[in-house]
């Protein structure tokens, strides 16, 4: 009996669409032509996209005007919760892609993105997103000109995992990297550190501050481009994903072969977040932002930096010759330890 | 930040560094008792401030190093289990037992969580009655009233489904073996401040009496170390050996008489195995078999094997500040935190681990 049910029910379509993702909405029929017609293309709507071809064709250089070399990145979100005080995965997804662009001092153009999505996600839930993600495009500058739609049996996935890749243009001249860092560069900081960690891990460990840490999730294209139209020589810049701080200054005096001097009190982090740090036993300089980067700039050009990038940037420490490979941070009491990378994600300590 | 900012001033730090300076005639060794203590003067750069005189010897107050092996066996043994969603503290996921961790088992399907309180473990025991909900109870004094209160409220409010895996270990004897050593290096202690707001300090008297030996209560900011480092060094200079207390804001004589008297309602004073030093008379504490039934052993039936520490490892003896991390031929080679060999590489606590990560300049030549 069940059997025929089902058989009937799938031949005959329902009358109300499904409130939930479901197994068909990636089965290649007509519920993922409803998917994509009644979720993504609204939202993303633009004409290569509706051209609606098995790829986007699009200008690399968009005007006769612009030259330069194309920089290309890809990277994966899978966020626990997907949204969170000042963001959601659809915001990362966009911020994060177009953000490795911009480290590049590349103008980002185009996006592509790729959802596998859970069998049994609310519909409601990935509008949200997605209508998320078209105005963190608009706000940065970007269009998301392809995309690919998978769906996993209930419990294969976390609600949904979302890769995006994206295209710039990094104009003649720019040359930015850790081949360029050398000592004596000023090392800096966009803003404060540790936002985006604190307030996912306040809603994932049901943790209430008194005030609330929103996200720092941002883009800083327009911040990079800024930078370059200001005259500021960029030598390298790093944005501050996971690992925090010391991730990122970690990778660069390795690749660069150098060693980073740190002035802690110098670092800018914010009563709210020093406090929740303090409580769980979290080094704020190990936790994950999603809109701040940091600069390598020579001597001369960190006034212009620091006026460009406003009132929340500092000057934290130098590139030096001494102790390559390895980040040594002077403390506010004039001892220092090495900010080393760890082994994995920071454990909160038993007491 | 208010309450922290004013303990970590440079400008205060520096008159206690220059008072240090002047007390100091000869040369002394300190041991600092508690893990976070040996973190924070790693991590604040505190060693290389002080004269060439002063030694710091990090101690054993780490409850994740202490741990013995044969427990982690056992929250193995559980987290594996299919009816048991196994609860513990962050710190202690990484800790290797005899056949991997507890990341390893919840990356083979194990039901672990990170919980902060032992009361959060109780409530995910009453929204999930069909669930076995275990919490991996360790560390000292300072952890070990909380605890406490979980097996109370769960025998009160007759949660059937919750239990402990009980591994408390006590400061005092701890402190008494290292004191007993032959070889003993330590000249004096700064006692863990957090330990002493439930206990008190009545056991540090005795131990200053029997030993002749300085015992200052101690915080766990940059100024509370440097403020108990000159307090110990006053009295070693001045020939005495009496408890003072420098963590007055927190710590009264009698400490927390609520929490001590919870603390022996629900546990039994035994001998323990620690981690890296062996088996201590009356250091530990289990639970009174009145609460039996919130004992995870009994509850599975599990039996406590004798596990083997690395014949290698030289933990013990940083534990009693008899070697220094940076003495051991493993040190940053065959053992780091990512593959740790033992006791003290395990824990951000550990002396090894502490030193390993933030290098003080008598480690960075090393790694």
């Amino acid at each position: 009996m069940s059997s025929d049910r089902e058989r009937l029910a799938s031949a005959c379509p329902t009358q109300h669409p499904p409130s939930t993702v479901q197994l068909a909405h990636g089965g290649g029929g007509r519920r993922m032509r409803q998917l994509i017609e009644g979720v993504f293309l609204p939202a993303f709507a633009n004409p290569t996209l509706l051209a609606r071809h098995d790829s986007a064709v699009v200008d690399v250089v968009p005007d006769v005007t612009s030259r330069g070399r194309v920089a290309l990145t890809t990277d994966s979100y899978v966020v626990k919760p997907l949204f969170f005080p000042g963001g959601d995965i659809g915001r990362l997804a966009v911020f994060g892609t177009v953000n490795d662009l911009a480290m590049a001092g590349a103008r980002p153009l185009h996006l592509t993105a790729a959802f596998i999505l859970e069998e049994g996600l609310a519909l409601a839930a990935l509008r949200r997103i997605v209508e998320s993600m078209r105005d963190a495009a608009t706000e940065a500058g970007v269009a998301i000109v392809t995309g690919d739609t998978k769906v996993v049996d209930r419990g294969k996935g976390d609600g949904v995992f979302i890769t995006t890749t994206g295209v710039g243009l990094v104009p003649p001249g720019v040359d930015i990297g850790p081949h360029r860092v050398q000592p004596g560069d000023a090392v800096l900081v966009s803003g404060d550190l540790g936002r985006h960690g604190i307030a996912v891990l306040s809603v994932r460990e049901g943790l209430a501050f008194a005030s609330p840490i929103e996200s720092d999730c941002a883009a800083l294209a327009s911040c990079v481009a800024a930078l370059l139209a200001a005259g500021v020589t960029l030598h390298c810049l790093r944005d501050l994903t996971r690992g925090g701080l010391a991730a990122a200054l970690n990778e660069i005096a390795m690749d660069a072969n150098v060693g980073v001097l740190l002035d802690e009190p110098a670092i800018p982090v914010s009563e709210p977040v020093r406090g929740a740090c303090e409580l769980l036993g979290l080094d704020p300089l190990h936790v994950a932002c999603e809109g701040r980067m940091t600069l390598m700039v020579p001597a001369a050009s960190v006034e212009r930096a620091l006026a460009t990038l406003g009132s929340g940037a500092a000057r934290i420490g130098q590139v030096v010759e001494a102790h390559p490979r390895v980040v040594v941070l002077k403390t506010g009491l004039g001892g220092s330890h090495t900010l080393d990378l760890l082994a994995g994600e920071q454990l909160p300590r038993i007491c | 930040m208010k309450y922290v900012d004013e303990y970590r001033s440079g400008a205060e730090a520096r008159r206690f560094i220059a008072a240090i300076r002047r007390v100091v005639t000869r040369p002394w060794s300190i041991m600092e008792v508690c893990g976070g203590q040996t973190h924070a003067i790693v991590r604040f750069g505190i060693e290389e401030l002080l004269p060439p005189e002063v030694s710091l010897l990090h101690g054993p107050g780490c409850p994740v190093c202490v741990t013995p092996c044969e427990i982690l066996d056992q929250a193995l043994a559980l987290a594996g289990r299919p009816e048991v969603t196994f609860c513990s503290y962050g710190d202690m996921l990484r800790v290797p037992g005899s056949d991997g961790d507890l990341f390893t088992v919840k990356a083979k399907g194990g039901d672990v969580r990170v919980v902060y309180s032992a009361l959060d473990a109780l409530a995910l025991a009453r929204q999930n009655p069909a669930r076995e909900v275990v919490f991996l109870a360790v560390g000292f004094e300072t952890t070990a009233p909380a605890h406490a209160m979980a097996a109370h409220r769960a025998r009160i409010d007759r949660v059937r489904n919750f239990s402990l895996l009980v591994s408390h270990v006590l400061v005092p004897p701890a402190l008494a073996a290292i004191l007993s050593a032959s070889d003993r290096r330590v000249d004096g202690f700064l006692a863990a401040g957090h330990v002493c707001t439930i206990m008190g300090t009545d056991e540090y008297e005795r131990l200053a009496r029997d030993y002749g030996v300085p015992i200052v209560v101690t915080g766990f900011e940059p100024l509370d170390l440097l403020q108990g480092i000159h307090m110990c060094l006053r009295q070693l200079e001045e020939g005495r050996a009496v408890v003072t207390n420098q963590y007055e804001r927190a710590v009264g004589p009698r400490g927390n008489e609520a929490a001590r008297r919870l603390l022996h309602e629900v546990f039994e004073v035994v001998p323990r195995r620690w981690r890296g030093l062996g088996e201590l008379p009356a250091s530990g504490l289990a639970l009174r078999p009145s609460f039996a039934a919130f004992d995870a052993t009994l509850r599975f039936g599990m039996s406590a094997g004798a596990a083997a520490e690395p014949a290698e490892c030289i933990s013990g003896l940083v534990l009693q500040g008899r070697k220094r991390p940076t003495d051991c031929p493993a040190f940053g080679t065959r053992c780091t935190p990512d593959s740790p060999v033992g006791a003290t590489m395990v824990s951000a606590e550990g002396a090894c681990a502490a030193y390993f990560r933030y290098r003080p300049r008598s480690a960075r030549d090393v790694v």
